[in-house]
């Protein structure tokens, strides 16, 4: 049975089916991550002083992300546009870029900034001792130049069993450079190129702590909302590179011998999907890495 | 449907363009010619992307005096590159009645729910 209005529109719509039916769910998908998006900007307008980190994120690497997603949705289209000419070669080609775009978006993602987060440590000092951490907080300092206060410090953790050790009383972290050197303007975050880190030890009492962990999630609620609309938003990279696959393999050229302006449908609602997708990363990127 | 129209693959890859005119139901905007004249301007918007994504990271380094201003800046370049690629890649400029219908609807209820999140700062409760 041929399922109907694939290539030829209806006349009560004016659309083949498949057009409707991605812009609906293009519609809801809008509410999906705007409740997300609505949800940070309540959360971060209402982060008290201090509380919302900046440049904890690598820029260079999310720059390069986002020009691989944007090739992407350029190739894409151009996929499309090659079926619509009727040239399947170019097509297989240009799909093959796009397919390949997303799983290397996906691999930076899950193999190099996610494991770098989570090999992140950061203590919250508590209110009343934020005073004994003066030489790594700076908040003098900080007051001075009218900056909001440093709450937290980060760093590499080198005795990582204090993590889970109620027997182990303090942290040793290897410092950022931020709080290396605090009173230096040049350590301040953001910076485009990551700081590496200093070789300073300090040594934090879990008593002064308010809570420490590595940057997972339940660390902060930047991070909260940094692995919850990322995920989300890899998620649809991930459903996008399965359909795209799908439509590279055998199945697809089969289609196309048999209709191939089906199959150019296809790839324009599957392509609708992944515009979509990219758009989403066109807020995410300023949001999370840059502002 | 209009199978008997559709060009068959021989054919199809023989000269790799479609004779037939199969798309008589179809919008001008789908027209095979068309889109090759497109190709060009898809290339030239997705440079123009990668220009503002450079430009986005430029500028949230440049200081425009409080930290709402970068904001600000930021979100406009954002609005630009989202116009951008909701006009050219997915068709928006020229599309069906239907479409536009549904996104005015879309549009209406994402912006009741920002809304309902600004109303927070009116919440004698929490403030």
């Amino acid at each position: 049975m041929d399922i109907p209005y694939t290539t030829t529109a209806r006349p009560d719509t004016g659309l083949w089916n498949a057009k409707i039916g991605i812009w609906l769910f293009l519609a809801s998908e809008v509410m999906l991550f705007g409740g997300l998006f609505s949800a940070y900007v309540f959360l971060r307008l209402d982060a008290l002083p201090g509380y919302w980190p900046h440049g904890l994120l690598n820029v260079p690497v999310g720059t390069m992300n986002t020009a691989i997603l944007i090739g992407s949705s350029v190739t894409v289209v151009l996929a499309w546009a090659a079926l619509k000419m009727r040239q399947f070669n170019r097509y297989k080609i240009y799909m093959g870029i796009t397919i390949l775009c997303g799983i290397i978006f996906l691999a930076v993602k899950l193999a190099y900034e996610w494991p770098d987060k989570f090999q992140h440590f950061g203590a919250y000092i508590r209110q009343d001792r934020l005073e004994k951490y003066e030489e790594y907080l700076g908040n003098h300092h900080m007051l001075e130049r009218g900056l909001e206060p440093r709450v937290e410090i980060t760093g590499h953790l080198h005795n990582h069993d204090a993590l889970h050790d109620p027997n182990i009383h303090e942290y040793e972290v290897q410092l950022d450079q931020v709080n290396a050197a605090p009173t230096d303007p040049a350590s301040d975050r953001p910076h485009f190129w990551p700081l590496p880190k200093s070789q300073k030890i300090a040594v934090i009492e879990k008593a002064d702590v308010e809570h420490a962990e590595m940057f997972v999630p339940k660390h902060n609620t930047f991070f909260a909302t940094y692995f919850t609309i990322t995920g989300l938003h890899g998620l649809h990279v991930l459903g996008g590179v399965i359909v795209f696959t799908y439509f590279w393999l055998p199945i697809g050229a089969n289609l196309y011998k048999r209709n191939p302006e089906h199959l150019a449908n296809r790839v324009e609602v599957a392509g609708l999907f992944w515009h979509f997708v990219d758009l989403v990363w066109i807020f995410v990127f300023p949001l999370f890495y840059l502002l | 449907m209009n199978e008997t129209q559709q060009p068959t693959a021989t054919e199809v890859i023989a000269d790799g363009h479609v004779k037939a005119g199969h798309a008589q139901e179809e919008p001008m905007h789908d027209d095979h010619s068309h889109v090759a004249a497109h190709v060009n301007k898809y290339l030239m918007v997705g440079g123009l992307l990668l220009l503002f994504t450079g430009l986005t990271v430029f500028l949230s380094y440049v200081d425009f005096g409080t930290h709402k201003m970068n904001m600000a800046v930021g979100m406009v370049v954002a609005t630009i590159k989202a116009g951008l690629v909701a006009m050219i890649f997915m068709h928006l400029n020229a599309e069906r009645q239907l479409i536009y219908r549904i996104l005015v609807f879309t549009v209406f209820f994402v912006l009741a729910l920002f809304f309902l999140t600004y109303l927070h700062w009116y919440d004698p409760i929490s403030r």
